[in-house]
């Protein structure tokens, strides 16, 4: 049985009233195999918006106008080939995996490729913007078609050079191969490859050729960090930059009331204070006297945006803000479920940091940017310069996890310097990094599913949450300035990347998914999955709710209503390699999640050690993934390792407490993301040959990690979690405000 | 201001600081030893670990008063020249770093850990404590491993 297209898809915006809904079942398909007797027979769901077009997709199609100037290549007479890659390095592998790209195309060994990070391009309007695990989708296409187009002009050179038709040339090893054998390293055709005139485009390499690309490849900058000698940001010397901190207020959004610097300005090493709009910047000859003298600032402060708020008045406002159902649960069999999500920080290892040269006619800044073209243009306006006097470099950063969407530290550092009239290299200490930053806003889910003669008949979310923050808009300022608009802004886009990002992958009947936001005056932002950890790690556990119920095995049943068979394919994967069903002691079990999105998909299996259910520990996971076509599957790995952390310490231990406008936790002594001792002992990751197209990675691992966790910890334990971090005491003394 | 003397990675140095600045501080600011990853300031993540006459310690924790007459070796006097540390190469063999952020720490807490058993076990590498934001901690185990084996 096959979905049928051609039924308009409701709006899922607007609650559906009882009679738009039967006549949705009507004109649905799904109606006509509900009969008895047919139980085995699933009731197709219609495509979700995100099956049809997905966030990825609107990301690519808004960059296709400018995709032709995405990938820029220069080849060295030294023969090194340089990608200015247009996009921001946070540790997912995006160099590597372009470098291998470029490589394979000229016939280049890897070691010969340097990707640097391109300054901001504004010229590339929504084509500079890392999120969305699009990077590869995104850039597959342009960089392959730059290097074609470069391979082809360095043939010509050759064929000029040499009097030899082009088509009788071939390139291996980083040169061209000449008819009788001669290597020309293209290091010594570049100058006059460089003068030809003419179009040189070339098709990329058919894959079927691919001989470096989907190969496992280590890291091209493994060996500067190992080696400590890998700059980020606070490592670059610019001249004049000097260590620079902020003391901040005691509540988040709270603004200077009045400071008394004078025994600040005193302690050794102290350089310059000032008031800027987040709080009052010292400048020091060390980090550690620029602290030290924070500390000794006098200052008071008047209130921030949410001084009135605790977790349990914004609980509060999530629950009441869940949409309504519109299954009643009369005359059906159901399971109705609730969850609620703490507050969690990105909490990077690099603390939010820029450095900042600001001069009256013209600033320079350096930060990892995700999104640097709308950080420059808000920069220029923030500093009052002609935006064409603004240089942003993009550094590469230590971990993002989504925190670098947002330019906030590189807006401050610009602040700063021209308050000060110095240029300045500001850190952020790691409690103003987890109270003052950004995290993942919390959320309030309900859940409902029927089931009679054997199927599910409908599926319901309602995902309430505290608005995430998009006014990053596209990565420019047109659209950030739309998601800035008081009316639809930000709830609008949100609504756009829930609906494009998320859906049910089961045929469960009528399936509606619908998102309300809470908007609050606090720092939030997209983190890693955006919504679907969430959202699918908790319909992943209705999942084996409504299995139980159904009395079939988890596995059996997702094999049953998963849509298709590449779902199945990887489902079954780690049925079979984690041992599904194997018999385990008392306190022990296995769970199993499936996820996809990006135009990927993947299962994940683990075991849980829960015989203290205070102290659970996931031992061992399985994980597959289909990701279309994988580029570098050493890489992509390691995206799921890191994707199945994050999932380990949001479900079990970490998150924030929000306390009378601030978060409690300012440390990883009190935010419990996962050490060495939570990390299972063994994990097996299983990348699936290569199908199609690439599809996105890099936060394909967390949500359904995020529900097979849950789900063994419910079988371990016989409670099923309804809270998340599941073990969220307040278990340390909070520091000072 | 007073002055200190001791060694960093082999050269000997000389720096004015109060006596309470921490040893971080004075290697990245005034040395221009970058290594040592900041990341909490109060010892807990440990990004900055490094070691004080061959045990590890924390710098961002560690008084620059408490280095005189001693060595310190951070992240980048580890190798012997081009010679990667085995610590090093099994870090470069797993591929394990993702950001690398905190990793000059996790290679200088392994390194520690091994100089001090030489066949740790798994309850032996639950004890380091050093944060991975990006979560990387099944290849840290696996490079302790195939290192220790290497050395032995």
């Amino acid at each position: 049985m096959t979905c049928d297209n051609e039924v308009p898809v409701p709006d899922a915006r607007v609650p559906l009233r009882r009679r738009q809904f039967l006549a949705f079942l009507v004109a649905a398909p799904v109606l006509t195999v509900a009969v008895p007797g047919t139980a085995e027979a699933v009731l197709p769901t219609l495509p979700q918006p995100a099956e049809i077009m997905d966030l990825g997709d609107i990301l690519i199609l808004a960059g296709t106008p400018t995709a032709g100037a995405l990938a820029v290549l220069s080849v060295g007479e030294d023969g090194v080939v340089t990608l200015e890659l247009p996009r921001a390095e946070v540790g997912q592998g995006i160099t590597t995996a372009t470098a291998m790209l470029v490589a394979e195309e000229l016939d280049l060994p890897l070691s010969q490729v340097r990707v640097v990070l391109a300054d901001a391009r504004p010229e590339l309007l929504f084509n500079q913007l890392t999120g969305g695990s699009n990077t590869i989708r995104s850039v597959y296409g342009p960089v392959r078609q730059a290097a074609a187009a470069a391979r082809a002009r360095l043939l010509a050179a050759a064929s000029e050079q040499y009097g030899v038709a082009a088509s009788r040339l071939s390139t291996r090893d980083g040169g061209v191969i000449l008819p009788d054998g001669r290597y020309i390293a293209y290091g010594l055709l570049t100058s006059a490859a460089a003068q030809l005139t003419g179009v040189f485009a070339a098709q990329p390499k058919p894959v079927s050729e691919h001989r470096l690309v989907g190969t496992p490849q280590s890291r091209i900058d493994a060996r500067a960090m190992v080696t400590g000698q890998f700059k980020y940001t606070l490592d670059h010397d610019v001249p004049g930059a000097m260590p620079t901190v902020v003391r901040r207020p005691p509540t988040i959004n709270g603004t200077v009331k009045s400071v008394d610097s004078s025994v600040a300005k005193a302690m050794p090493g102290v350089l310059a204070v000032g008031v800027v709009p987040t709080g009052v910047a010292v400048v020091a000859e060390t980090f550690g006297q620029a602290m030290a003298a924070r500390d000794a600032l006098q200052v008071t402060w008047h209130p921030g945006t949410i001084d009135a708020l605790s977790d349990k008045e914004i609980r509060a406002k999530l629950r009441a803000a869940a949409l309504p159902f519109v299954v009643p649960p009369l005359l059906t069999q159901h399971v109705d479920m609730e969850f609620d999500f703490a507050f969690v920080s990105h909490a990077p290892m690099e603390t939010n940091s820029a450095i900042a040269d600001v001069r009256d006619d013209r600033a320079e800044i350096w930060a990892g940017l995700k999104s640097p073209i709308v950080a420059r243009q808000t920069i220029a306006s923030v500093v009052g310069l002609p935006e064409s006097a603004v240089t942003v470099h993009v550094m590469q950063g230590g971990g993002s996890f989504g925190r670098r969407l947002f330019f906030d530290a590189a807006i401050e550092a610009a602040q700063i310097s021209k308050a000060l009239r110095r240029p300045v290299k500001l850190m952020w200490s790691r409690t103003d990094d987890m109270r003052h930053g950004r995290a993942r806003a919390a959320s309030h889910h309900k859940l409902r599913a029927t089931f009679g003669l054997g199927n599910v008949l409908t599926f319901e979310h309602r995902v309430a949450s505290v608005e995430t923050d998009f006014r990053h808009g596209l990565g420019e300022i047109l659209t950030a300035t739309a998601a800035s608009l008081p009316v639809g802004g930000n709830l609008s886009f949100a609504q756009t990347v829930f609906l494009t990002t998320c859906h049910v992958p089961y045929n469960f009947g009528v399936v509606t998914s619908l998102l309300n936001e809470v908007p609050l005056k606090m720092h939030t932002g997209s983190w890693r999955s955006v919504y679907s950890a969430n959202t699918r790690g908790a319909e992943e556990i209705v999942v084996d709710q409504l299995a139980a119920r159904m009395g079939k095995d988890p596995v059996a049943f997702r094999r049953e209503y998963l849509k298709h068979d590449r779902q199945r394919a990887v489902l079954d994967k780690v049925a079979a390699e984690g041992q599904w069903g194997r018999a385990m002691p008392r306190g022990f079990a296995q769970g199993v999640a499936f996820h996809d999105e990006y135009q990927s998909c993947t299962a994940c299996l683990v075991e849980i050690d829960a015989r203290d259910p205070q102290n659970p520990r996931v031992v061992k996971a399985v994980i597959a993934a289909d990701v279309g076509r994988p580029i570098n599957p050493r890489g992509l790995e390691a995206q799921l390792l890191g994707g199945l952390t994050d999932a380990i310490s949001t479900t079990l231990r970490a998150g924030l407490h929000i306390d009378r406008g601030l978060p409690l936790e300012g440390s990883y002594s009190q935010f419990h993301y996962a050490r060495q001792k939570d990390a299972p002992l063994d994990v097996r990751i299983f990348v699936m040959p290569a199908t199609g197209e690439p599809g996105g990675a890099g936060e394909l691992g967390v949500p359904a990690a995020v529900g097979a966790i849950a789900n063994a910890y419910a079988r371990a334990t016989g409670v099923v979690p309804r809270s998340f971090p599941i073990i969220f005491p307040v278990d340390f003394e909070p520091f000072p405000r | 201001m007073p002055t200190y003397t001791f060694v960093v990675n082999g050269r000997a140095v000389t720096v004015d600081a109060p006596a309470d600045l921490a040893l971080l501080w004075v290697l990245r600011d005034k040395l221009g030893v970058r290594g040592p990853k900041f990341g909490c300031g109060i010892g807990v993540c440990r990004a900055c670990t490094s070691h004080l006459d061959g045990a590890e310690i924390q710098p961002c924790v560690t008084p620059v008063s408490s280095c005189s007459g001693k060595t310190v070796t951070t992240i980048e006097g580890l190798a012997s020249g081009d010679d990667l540390h085995p610590v090093q190469e099994a870090w470069l063999e797993q591929d394990v770093a993702q950001c690398g952020y905190c990793q000059p720490g996790q290679i200088m807490a392994a390194a520690a850990l091994l100089k001090n058993k030489s066949e740790p076990t798994d309850e032996d590498i639950d004890r380091i404590a050093n944060v991975c934001r990006c979560g990387t901690y099944f290849r840290i185990r696996q490079a302790i491993k195939s290192a220790a084996a290497k050395m032995s």
